[in-house]
């Protein structure tokens, strides 16, 4: 089977309860089943997962890094947007 | 334990673990070779488990046999009529449907071995199977896996595992074979008795065969036999000479 065959995945890994599945890296399987049992074989060698998904690369829909200036930069002088305008009481301690 | 000979255990539980380290052996020169590389780490992973199974199995037969041999010599240090394996794990590995297809065949029939060992009277054994099954069930669902993709696959892949099972299917009917001195051990519920497992063997080759679409063929009817009595296959001394380099070179050495 050529490489070209063999679709992309996108995997990602919970590493404990409570937390969110973080992206981890990539790999090539033929399907879905052998995605998942490639992931646990690639990234979970060293006790690193609780929980796998697996995501066709081609069905991720990603941003075009051209039209980073429209997308991002007009956030950045809106500093009224971050929560740093409030006195927190000493007794609260860390927020 | 009554009636249970200490030295027909020890045969036992050495045979089983000479089947994992061999097969360990075959799966592990694949690392560096395997078609992908995602099947490099996997492949490698499932003989790093295997090898730890063998390594528990030796160190109990060493206590077993009580002449103070530890897993090390066990492993390393005998000659090739002194080791018990199948002659199916010891076969080259050949293409990747062969390998995929033995670790399959291996890996079904230990599924079932452990299943039952579990509840073994003896707390060693019962302990070293708890811990494999959970290895083992993966191994089974990684192979049949790719047992199914490569017969249900291209013409070529078919082609290919249609090929490793004609080739195999004579080994199979030996792991079902009870060794010389298995059934006082488990008639006390010490052992496994394996020609009891031929059938539901069988039962699970046959549904994953039949999802891969190969033709349903019997596996149990096998007449190469020997490993269990140390009348091994010429691969077996080619095996040993690279397994046993080191220790051989470098008596006594540890990492």
């Amino acid at each position: 089977m050529a490489k070209n065959e063999i679709p992309l995945w996108e995997v990602f890994i919970r590493p404990r309860n409570g937390l969110s599945h973080k992206h981890c890296g990539s790999l090539h399987a033929a399907d879905e089943v052998m995605a998942l049992q490639a992931a646990r074989d690639v990234y979970t060698r060293r006790g690193e997962g609780q929980s796998i998904w697996v995501v066709r690369s081609s069905d991720i829909i990603a941003s075009d890094p051209q039209d980073k200036e429209e997308l991002f930069e007009p956030t950045a002088d809106k500093i009224y947007r971050h929560p740093t305008f409030y006195k927190i009481p000493d007794d609260v301690g860390h927020m | 334990m009554a009636g249970v000979d200490n030295n027909q255990l020890f045969s036992a539980v050495l045979a089983i673990a000479d089947d994992h380290l061999v097969l360990a052996h075959r799966l592990s020169e694949w690392c560096g070779h395997a078609p992908m590389l995602e099947e490099d780490l996997a492949l490698p992973n499932i003989a790093l488990d295997l090898l730890g199974q063998a390594r528990v199995l030796y160190t109990y037969a060493g206590e077993l046999e009580g002449k103070g041999r530890d897993e090390d010599q066990l492993a390393y240090l005998r000659l090739e009529k002194e080791y018990k394996n199948l002659l199916l794990v010891e076969r080259e590995n050949g293409d990747f449907a062969h390998t995929v297809l033995r670790l399959f065949l291996f890996a079904s029939f230990m599924e079932l071995y452990w299943q039952e060992m579990v509840t073994s009277k003896d707390a060693t054994l019962a302990a070293v199977a708890a811990k494999a099954l959970k290895e083992t069930c993966y191994h089974v669902r990684h192979s049949a896996e790719w047992v199914i993709r490569l017969g249900d696959g291209t013409d070529e892949s078919a082609e290919r595992m249609a090929d490793a099972v004609e080739e195999l299917t004579p080994y199979c009917a030996e792991m079902f074979d009870a060794g010389v001195g298995v059934y006082p051990a488990v008639s006390e519920g010490i052992l496994v008795d394996p020609s009891k497992l031929a059938e539901p063997w069988q039962a699970v080759v046959s549904r994953v065969f039949k999802e891969a679409m190969l033709q349903d063929v019997s596996m149990l009817d096998g007449h190469q036999r020997g490993g269990r009595k140390g009348e091994h296959s010429e691969a077996m001394g080619f095996l040993l000479a690279d397994l046993q380099y080191m220790q051989r070179v470098y008596p006594d050495m540890v990492w």
